[in-house]
């Protein structure tokens, strides 16, 4: 089995921020919108270096949606800064008609996603957001695990032509994937390979996946962990090949189970190899206040839900 | 004199306004039969908006129709925000050279490039964003502008709106920051017609004194009282370029009538997205002889 480790823990904001950071200076075309949060999204680095090619658009998402859009007819690769909710649900019909049916290269960097936001409560904890989007013909949807691989993600997306969601959160989290990783759209990364189970795991909730296998292990049950950064399009090989092995899967997210990372995979083995799942997901509710710890326990979003969830779908096999 | 380029990538001249009015004439032959032709569609604001949009791209932008790309480097950019006026914004651009006139024929039908709402998604030369659901043509049209500062593009950026569009409240949060953020290489229009689908402007939900709320958002106010009238909209829009570069962004508060051009169409909104039938497209047919050739 193989062990992963990390020397410390960081935000995935930053991850973007320093991402950014590194575009700035790599490609002139790269500019940058914030609407009033600018420190939240750690885009503060960008705005210091390139005053030119960043703009503050104030409290008014919609507009900053429409004019991203805008920038792009020039050359220009725009990413929108503001947390999940304001990047999503807030704007969605400018999402739909201004970027995504117009095919505008725009990066939607969404940060504070889901219930690790924390104390803001519901207001702010948007767990719909991966449904919305990848429900948008024509959009990319990345959500990647750690600092490291949502730098490498915001980098890669700038080289790609054509709308993404990107999304990321507030929290500190374990930075286990390497600095130098290669970050390919669309292409899972299998982080352990087992024979029982397969775990499908997106954002935050990699690092517990793999925390979960490591105690499944010490039960005498071996389980592949696959790491989902992009939700869509879908790895579909890379899912397949491990359910035709394992005959189950357990998927993991911090989203409504409705139409997020485990619809998708649902809907996949439906079409081509039906096999049993079980959803680690929140059930149909909105979150509340709480620490993003006290919040992942109490929404049954932790590592011993996935490991709970691998018993139940192993007794259906 | 301006320029037209046509179809085909042939230079011709528009020597005179005479040639600029029959166009009007035949684009709003266009859109009567375009709309008749599939029952739907929204032939009265397009047909307020005929001066304008010949004027525009007959006399005033500096483009390159046989050449069409989506950066619009180096050349004016225009964005239709109000994309149910379709009609009248494609047999401008088919006339104008950017894709065949015959092409008009497909407006609206499965398969076809002129969606019933303008799109890029379909590679229609002259589109260069989705319009239709309302209030997000200034946004983008911001956008470019900006895109035009950073690229020392010194051409200019041009949209077009309803006035009932002013309700939305994206329109504000772009006025706001076009104003703020000195974007002066922009001319946004409101086709003041005072009319939208339920009734008049003024009783569905009033606007107010519209040039003294944009001139409160920081904008320069010019007004076109004629707006129908060709030689206004080519003096009013030429007159609105040279408010340009003064740190301010350019609002022209343009008066149509809905429906010009065919008496029964005007003086009411009940036209604003309704088609006629055989015997009223033959109504308004008489009333706009053939200048150019049909489609």
């Amino acid at each position: 089995m193989k062990e992963y480790t990390y020397t410390e823990k960081k935000d995935t904001r930053s991850g973007f921020g320093a991402g950014l950071s590194e575009l700035g200076k790599t490609n002139p075309n790269v500019v940058a919108l914030c609407a009033d949060l600018t420190g939240s999204l750690k885009m503060d680095a960008f705005q210091k270096a390139h005053p030119d090619r960043f703009f503050q658009v104030g409290i008014a998402e919609a507009n900053m949606m429409g004019i991203a859009a805008g920038l792009t007819i020039g050359g220009k690769i725009p990413f929108t800064g503001t947390f999940a909710n304001f990047s999503t649900g807030r704007v969605y019909d400018q999402i739909r008609q201004s970027i995504a049916y117009s095919d505008k290269n725009v990066k939607i960097a969404a940060s504070h996603a889901g219930l690790t936001l924390g104390e803001d409560g519901a207001t702010h904890q948007i767990l719909e957001d991966i449904g919305l989007m990848k429900m948008l013909p024509n959009m990319v949807v990345i959500n990647p695990c750690d600092y490291n691989q949502t730098k490498a993600a915001t980098i890669a997306v700038a080289k790609y032509h054509g709308p993404v969601y990107l999304r990321f959160g507030r929290p500190s989290v374990p930075n286990f994937t390497p600095a130098d990783q290669e970050f390919v759209i669309g292409k899972a990364v299998l982080l352990q390979e087992g024979s029982d189970v397969t775990i499908v795991a997106t954002g935050h909730l990699v690092w517990k996946a793999l925390e979960a296998a490591k105690s499944l292990h010490e039960k005498g049950i071996s389980a592949e962990v696959i790491n989902i950064h992009t939700i869509k399009p879908l790895d579909e090989e890379a899912i397949l090949k491990s359910v035709a092995k394992t005959r189950c899967v357990v998927s993991a997210e911090e989203h409504q189970r409705h139409g997020g990372l485990g619809d998708s995979i649902a809907q996949l083995l439906a079409r081509k190899h039906p096999a049993p799942q079980e959803y680690v997901a929140v059930n149909d509710s909105f979150g509340e206040s709480g620490t993003p710890d006290e919040l992942m326990k109490k929404y049954g979003l932790d590592t011993v839900n996935i490991i709970e969830a691998t018993e139940a779908v192993l007794k259906r096999k | 004199m301006p320029f037209l380029y046509s179809n085909f990538g042939l230079l011709f001249i528009m020597s005179s306004l005479a040639q600029l009015t029959d166009l009007c004439q035949q684009v709003r032959r266009d859109i009567v039969r375009m709309v008749h032709a599939v029952s739907s569609g929204h032939p009265g604001g397009s047909l307020g908006c005929v001066e304008y949009l010949v004027a525009l791209y007959g006399a005033v932008l500096k483009h390159n129709p046989g050449q069409f790309n989506m950066d619009g480097s180096g050349e004016d950019v225009f964005f239709l925000s109000n994309g149910h006026i379709s009609p009248v914004f494609y047999s401008v651009l088919a006339r104008t050279g950017y894709f065949p006139v015959s092409e008009l024929n497909t407006f609206r039908k499965l398969n076809s490039r002129l969606q019933g709402h303008p799109t890029t998604h379909e590679g229609l030369p002259g589109v260069r964003v989705a319009s239709g659901s309302l209030g997000q043509g200034m946004s983008v049209a911001i956008g470019a502008a900006l895109a035009k500062k950073l690229n020392n593009d010194t051409s200019v950026v041009y949209s077009l709106h309803g006035d009932g569009e002013l309700q939305e409240g994206q329109i504000w949060e772009a006025a706001m920051y076009a104003s703020a953020n000195k974007v002066d290489n922009y001319i946004a229009t409101v086709d003041y017609n005072g009319r939208q689908i339920d009734g008049d402007v003024e009783n569905v939900l009033s606007l107010g004194n519209l040039r003294a709320k944009f001139e409160a958002f920081g904008w320069t106010v010019t007004e076109i009282e004629k707006g129908n009238d060709l030689a206004s909209v080519v003096d009013g829009l030429n007159h609105a370029k040279t408010l340009l570069g003064k740190g301010k962004p350019v609002m022209v508060l343009m008066r149509t009538e809905m429906g010009m051009g065919v008496d029964y169409m005007m003086g009411t909104h009940k036209w604003h997205g309704s088609a006629p039938n055989d015997e009223q497209l033959q109504k308004a047919l008489d009333q706009l002889p053939v200048t150019l050739g049909d489609y």
